[in-house]
């Protein structure tokens, strides 16, 4: 059954914009992104907006539906209230391209200063063999559908643009530590690079990223802190490093 | 220069925060509660009485380490003698309490809370915080949040001593074991949430497995570290039941050493 629903939308570019409000029928059962794609098609023809799978799949619709960073296609107008105006704003970290649609360039930047697994060099391709329990606190990161709605909503660069330089926000912390806890990569130096390079040390764990998180990765419990932890291990704990200077633990961990 | 989300690039909207939902509810309920309890635990730490009544000992004043210390109270003895600061007596809660105290101040539950409660940074998810700088924990003071490992350590040994006092609570006024109280369940109480607190710690998490890259090769730590997992999906929760529970157990034993009331006996 239709009804009405009433929608403030930002409409603009980098240079102007401002709040319009509209209001479009809603058929039970529909998510933020489709009215949005009726408003586009039955009154905002030039509205820009960016989506693909409309399954939650993509990371693509990220955008701020009230306030909060969320995936317009996993949305329900059904959770919203009747009289309730819900507004809907692109992401408010990322340069403004278009209407809905931001430059998510930094987070590509930053995936690349995030040195890649390395693999044994005296293992072939086709020879590595890894248990379960080795790989499973890995595979909770891959689940990661690169929406950026984590590294949109971190204070750290959504309140401090000139971080973005030395951040590399929650989402390539989760890489890191990926990486960092695979049983087979070489690499040596991440927890180094994690705080000296990727800004590690500059979250102060408020959790707001495991908190938007669509695909429920427990950023801040399983990533952040112990990558905090481990960078701990070898800058902060005397005894640690007494003991990895005598007993070379490193590669055996 | 405008900054963050009023930053130029950005989408020109005026507003902190497009919220609509009562988001500054929670870090005022932080706020409110951690104010009541460091006021009522700076009162008990410089109260410097009440804090003993044969068998029970208030979890602030344990171990008594003072030769001004009432006779029983002191389980490790009396290594320190009475210390005066500008004339005034230094309690003996005030030697040992740095330790529960830090280990709190650099839980990482705690820094979420006191970071949005009190520094509002940020206040809440999606909520502009109003400073204009940000270093996070990458310099003095907050770097030492890294030393939250030690104050683990330390807390551990501290829980040990409350569980022994929880333990020596099975007595009654004259020593004699075999007696439950009040006092005793309070005791107890206090311990086991401490225990709790502590275990589900993300240090104790990373120290008993977690800094593993292969669970294989090390299957009881691995199991160490899965337990530790599941408390560690409920430390906030044990953060505030354990706080909640040391101030309470040491507002019963000031009730019963002040004469408030009587510690009742089950047997």
């Amino acid at each position: 059954m239709a009804r009405k629903l009433k929608l403030r939308i930002w409409r603009g570019d980098s240079t102007s914009g401002a709040l319009k409000d509209v209001t479009v029928d809603v058929n039970d059962g529909e998510v933020v992104l489709d009215v949005i794609h009726r408003v586009q098609a039955e009154q905002m023809g030039d509205l820009a907006v960016r989506w693909n799978c409309k399954a939650g799949k993509c990371g693509s619709c990220s955008m701020e539906i009230n306030g909060k960073p969320r995936l317009a296609c996993m949305t329900q107008c059904a959770s919203f209230g009747e009289e309730e105006t819900i507004t809907v704003t692109p992401l408010r970290a990322f340069p403004v391209i278009k209407d809905l649609v931001t430059d998510v360039s930094f987070n590509y930047k930053k995936a690349m200063e995030i040195p890649a697994y390395e693999h044994p060099k005296d293992l072939a391709p086709g020879e590595a063999r890894m248990e379960q329990v080795d790989v499973e606190r890995s595979q909770e990161f891959r689940k990661c559908i690169e929406c950026f709605l984590c590294q949109d909503v971190c204070h750290v660069v959504r309140d401090h643009e000139e971080n973005k330089k030395s951040f590399a926000g929650p989402r390539f912390f989760i890489r890191i530590a990926e990486l960092d806890m695979h049983p087979l990569d070489t690499l040596r130096n991440r927890k180094k690079t994690a705080q000296e390079e990727h800004g590690l040390g500059m979250c102060n764990i408020t959790k707001c990223c495991t908190e938007v998180c669509p695909e429920h990765i427990r950023i801040t419990d399983n990533a952040i802190i112990p990558m905090k932890e481990r960078v701990a291990d070898q800058k902060y704990d005397p005894v640690r490093w007494l003991g990895s200077k005598i007993r070379k633990r490193e590669g055996i961990l | 220069m405008a900054n963050g989300v009023f930053s130029s690039s950005r989408a020109q909207i005026p507003e902190r925060t497009l919220r609509t939902d009562k988001w500054w509810i929670q870090p005022l309920t932080t706020f409110t509660v951690l104010v009541s309890f460091i006021i009522y635990a700076t009162f008990r730490a410089f109260e410097n009485g009440n804090y003993f009544a044969e068998p029970l000992i208030s979890p602030f004043y344990s171990p008594c380490l003072s030769t001004e210390c009432v006779d029983g109270a002191s389980l490790l003895g009396t290594p320190f003698g009475i210390i005066q600061l500008f004339g005034m007596t230094i309690s003996p809660a005030l030697l040992i309490l740095i330790f529960p105290l830090g280990f709190r101040m650099t839980c990482y539950y705690y820094r979420k809370a006191y970071y949005r409660s009190f520094w509002f940074s940020p206040p809440a998810c999606a909520v502009a915080e109003p400073h204009a700088k940000y270093t996070g924990e990458t310099r003095f003071p907050l770097i030492f949040q890294n030393a939250h490992r030690w104050f683990f350590y330390a807390g551990l040994v501290f829980n040990v001593l409350l569980t022994v006092d929880a333990v020596l609570a099975f007595r009654n006024e004259h020593k004699e074991w075999g007696h439950l109280s009040v006092g005793t369940l309070v005791l107890i109480a206090n311990a086991t949430f401490l225990w709790l607190y502590s275990l589900s710690c993300h240090t104790c998490r990373h120290t008993v497995g977690g800094r593993l890259r292969n669970f294989s090769k090390h299957p009881l730590r691995y199991k160490a570290w899965t337990i530790v997992s599941v408390l560690n999906h409920k430390h906030q929760n044990f953060a505030w039941i354990s706080l909640f529970g040391v101030a309470f157990a040491d507002f019963y034993v000031r009730q019963v050493a002040s004469g408030a009331i009587t510690n009742f006996y089950f047997f």
